[in-house]
């Protein structure tokens, strides 16, 4: 009976290690997917004979977005090969913390500029963009709906990174 | 036992007030950030005009009502702030709440919440305040600073406050999730008895 239990512990560890690492590589495609999205998306339109291209790197925010995307992307590919014993997990926490906190920063960064550039703003006299370039405001869109959900994801990659080192007798309620 | 100490199964009590004094001045920071940036309002008196020799003058008020990112930040600056209120009293007039494992685990995931929030709100009022300051040419948007100095002035000062808010709740999570695996490796180790030690 004893062995039931030990073989039945063992695999709701490695159900929760699978779950982990799953979740850990959902988060990398999906940030890795924003970077694709927004570095591509470039358009060119013209009007009144004035020839206007929008890119990504017009605007600081979505230039911080890449780069936040990027790390956090190479950072969970990295993470995908810590070994299960290994001493740095305690460090992965707080480490998972930062990246979520980048990941907030850069979505709402870019989200606040791709707002201005959809709807302008008329107390400052900027006048919307999105009318003009409509291919690439979709393609701002979708990198931005990428980042969110890699955010999402991390989210939850925090709360089991903090479960997985904190001890789970602590969760028992002693 | 009188006066003295107050001893928390939380953790030493060297942590106990690392952590309260961070959360002073996270609490501090982000209340300075949410009161600067909502009372930043600055009304001028141009000329946009002139038919003839009579001047037409417009008066135009730029207040952070009107830019989207700059509500979402004293909206989140405030939460944060009340966050740290709540935790601060929780932690001088209940310190004996802690010694249960659920509350430090809750605290630090409110904590942790918290951080990315008041971290979110900073950076989206960064860029955008950017753009006002600069401009940006390709978009064809004039910068709005050089009209409005002291509009900008009071949005830096109040968004540099909120950087040093973000710092500050970084740090408190670090703590507060130190605190938890400190106070969780403490009772998987000893017996219940661990108990014994509190101060009634």
């Amino acid at each position: 009976k004893l062995k039931s239990t030990l073989i039945e512990r063992s695999m709701v560890k490695l159900t929760k290690r699978i779950g982990g690492l799953v979740l850990r590589l959902a988060a990398f495609g999906a940030a890795l997917a924003a970077v694709v999205v927004m570095v591509t998306s470039h358009e060119r339109a013209s009007f009144f004979a004035v020839s206007l291209e929008a890119k990504y790197t017009d605007m600081a925010s979505f230039k911080y977005f890449v780069i936040a995307n990027a790390v956090v992307t190479v950072y969970s590919f990295l993470v995908l090969f810590l070994p299960k014993e290994s001493l740095l997990w305690k460090f992965v926490v707080v480490l998972d913390l930062v990246m979520t906190m980048l990941l907030t920063s850069s979505l709402s960064a870019a989200l606040a500029v791709a707002q201005v550039g959809k709807k302008g703003n008329a107390n400052a006299g900027w006048l919307p963009i999105c009318g003009q370039v409509p291919k690439f405001c979709d393609q701002i869109t979708g990198a931005l709906i990428a980042g969110f959900v890699a955010l999402v994801l991390y989210v939850f990659l925090l709360l089991y990174s903090l479960h997985s080192v904190v001890d789970p007798f602590l969760l028992q309620k002693s | 036992m009188a006066g003295g100490k107050i001893v928390v199964a939380g953790g030493t009590t060297k942590s106990w007030k690392v952590l309260l004094g961070l959360r002073i001045f996270a609490f501090m920071a982000t209340l300075a950030a949410a009161i600067v940036m909502s009372l930043n309002k600055e009304t001028k008196t141009l000329v946009v005009a002139t038919i003839g020799t009579l001047p037409i003058k417009a008066t135009i008020t730029a207040k952070f009502q009107h830019t989207p990112a700059f509500v979402f930040f004293v909206i989140a600056n405030v939460m944060v702030s009340f966050h740290n209120l709540l935790m601060i009293a929780l932690q001088i007039f209940i310190p004996k709440l802690e010694q249960k494992g659920l509350h430090l685990l809750s605290i630090a995931i409110l904590d942790m919440l918290n951080a990315t929030l008041v971290s979110a709100a900073a950076n989206a009022a960064v860029f955008v305040a950017e753009v006002g300051k600069n401009g940006n040419k390709h978009a064809k948007w004039n910068k709005v600073c050089d009209r409005f100095a002291t509009y900008c002035d009071h949005g830096a000062g109040a968004i540099i406050a909120a950087f040093a808010g973000v710092i500050l709740m970084l740090l408190v999570s670090a703590v507060s999730i130190s605190r938890l695996l400190f106070n969780s490796n403490k009772f998987s180790s000893t017996a219940p008895s661990a108990t014994a030690t509190d101060v009634p």
